[in-house]
């Protein structure tokens, strides 16, 4: 199994499935564990690394998740290989740039990957499309005691689990929603969410973590508080509370954007279309930026019934009503696989060897032009 | 709560000024907000967050002595300032070895809680999950006093006493 297997094509927790999958892109829940009777990795030498990876890797490929499993030394991988890695949300840049022995076991239909040696000795994670988080948690629960029949975690009865970190003490749980805010940004109301998250003690993150919440308009919502709380306890309100009230302050824009400034709504998505079908070098922000507003279009008919002058030219585009073959219009899940493969690090795993800023832009530019165009059956 | 500025929309923003120890609150709407140049930060970051907490926390000294300041881990050789420098423990034993120390910073990253409320290994002997069960229910019975829900509070007293029969 070699990564250019999964790269060139998205997987189910991306492919804009799922319940409240216009706003909610994917649901992800990550337990951070540590082996009783060894120290925390900062303390431990290469040898010892070697020895907790070699245990934990034998004890990762041999569960039975009902799926081929496969395992990358990171350590050891080629730089272009993290990066992807990074981009597809299977190991954090931290695993992908940290020091010493380290690897990571990941599940071929990828819902489920095991970093070893990351900040802990083990953080597995579960990964579903649009919002799944009590399926994640039962999830990733019955992989937990899979793991913990075969060996022992640090644990105390007053702590819970002990983690390097103490932010992450007690059930060691990440509860995630990866959220896609485009109204909320074009209305200028984006500190709105911010806020919102702030008071309910949450990191809000960008695509690709810390420090890119301006990359795009997708959002990574996640809590921060791990002890005195249950994993039951954090999962319930992310669904009852937190990601309901997200997406009605995203709705509300929608519909604000719809009746109030749909001139902007129109041009933002005319000027996407224009630009994605016509450039010849596209930046991977720039595409990230377009891509969202079709992806906005499209939602905003399929969910509102929304009818604009853009809209109808997008619905053109996706060739609906005309195309006997549904499969081929353009879908949330053909833009989802355009904002993924067209990332740097996809583009040039894909391409078979590393390329510079301007042919990547090139390249990029070209599979959106193909992927649009060849689906207009107005244009073929 | 009304917005001090405009006294028509609903205050959403609260801001706390402490200039030479004293001490104001102000009370605002958004557009208040937008049209007196106030910019409201929105997220901290986990490792803003952390370093943060380190920062603020009162130096070891002035709490508890010299006694954790000076201690090492027997385990792993960990000092305090190892950890203030790095952000993360040498090994499971810290937790105990810097308890008093940890504990406040614990308190704050975790909503004022200091004791772990959910899963439980499974190899986890019966008496230490009966404990951790009379550790958790004091808990909620502690939050239930707080919050002057008199009547949760019965009933987790009642749930203690016959658990401790």
């Amino acid at each position: 199994m070699e990564l250019t297997d999964i790269s060139n094509d998205i997987n189910e927790w991306f492919d804009g499935s799922g319940p409240l999958a216009d706003t909610v892109i994917s649901s992800r829940i990550r337990l951070a564990r540590n082996l009783a009777g060894y120290k925390f990795l900062s303390r431990c030498s290469n040898a010892e690394k070697s020895e907790i990876l070699d245990k934990l890797r034998d004890v990762m490929m041999s569960l039975d998740l009902g799926d081929k499993v496969f395992y990358v030394s990171v350590d050891k991988a080629p730089t272009l290989n993290k990066h992807f890695l990074v981009e597809r949300h299977l190991i954090s840049r931290h695993h992908a740039f940290g020091k010493g022995p380290r690897g990571v076991v990941i599940a071929q239909r990828e819902f489920f990957t095991a970093m070893i040696n990351e900040e802990d000795h083990l953080r597995i994670q579960v990964l579903k499309a649009g919002c799944q988080l009590s399926d994640c948690a039962r999830q990733i629960n019955r992989i937990d005691d899979m793991i913990e029949a075969k060996v022992d975690f640090a644990f105390s009865p007053r702590y819970g689990y002990l983690t390097a970190c103490p932010t992450n003490v007690g059930t060691g749980i990440r509860v995630s929603v990866m959220l896609h805010l485009p109204a909320l940004k074009m209305t200028g109301q984006i500190e709105k969410f911010f806020n919102a998250a702030k008071d309910m003690n949450l990191a809000v993150r960008g695509l690709f973590g810390e420090g890119t919440e301006a990359a795009s308009d997708l959002y990574q919502l996640s809590n921060q508080a791990t002890l005195g709380v249950s994993e039951a306890e954090i999962v319930s309100r992310f669904e009852k509370t937190i990601i309901p009230e997200i997406i009605e302050y995203e709705n509300t824009a929608r519909s604000e954007l719809l009746s109030k400034q749909s001139d902007v709504l129109d041009d933002k998505i005319s000027r996407a279309m224009a630009l994605l079908q016509n450039a010849h070098l596209i930046s991977s922000q720039e595409a990230l930026f377009l891509l969202s507003h079709l992806r906005l279009g499209i939602n905003m008919h399929e969910h509102m019934g929304a009818s604009t002058p853009a809209i109808e030219k997008l619905r053109a585009l996706c060739g609906e009503g005309d195309d006997p073959d549904k499969a081929s219009a353009l879908s949330i899940a053909t833009i989802n696989r355009l904002f993924m493969l067209t990332l740097p690090a996809h583009l040039q795993l894909n391409y078979g060897k590393p390329l510079d800023p301007t042919h990547r832009d090139a390249l990029r530019a070209q599979i959106i032009r193909s992927a649009l165009n060849q689906e207009n059956p107005r244009k073929s | 709560m009304q917005c001090q500025i405009c006294n028509k929309n609903e205050a959403t923003i609260h801001l706390t000024e402490i200039t030479d120890g004293e001490r104001t609150e102000m009370h605002i709407c958004e557009q208040c907000a937008i049209e007196q140049d106030i910019a409201v930060k929105s997220h901290i970051p986990i490792n803003e967050l952390l370093s943060n907490l380190l920062a603020v926390q009162p130096s070891d000294d002035e709490l508890f002595g010299p006694s954790e300041q000076k201690l090492t881990c027997p385990n792993c050789g960990f000092t305090l300032a190892q950890f203030r420098k790095e952000g993360a423990l040498g090994c499971p034993r810290d937790y105990e070895v810097f308890e008093k120390t940890l504990l406040a910073l614990i308190e704050k990253a975790h909503d004022g809680k200091t004791t772990h409320c959910g899963k439980i290994p499974l190899k986890t002997p019966r008496d230490t999950k009966k404990q951790m069960e009379m550790l958790n229910l004091r808990q909620q019975l502690d939050a239930a006093v707080i919050s002057e829900d008199y009547e949760l509070a019965a009933q987790l007293r009642d749930k203690i006493k016959q658990r401790e029969k």
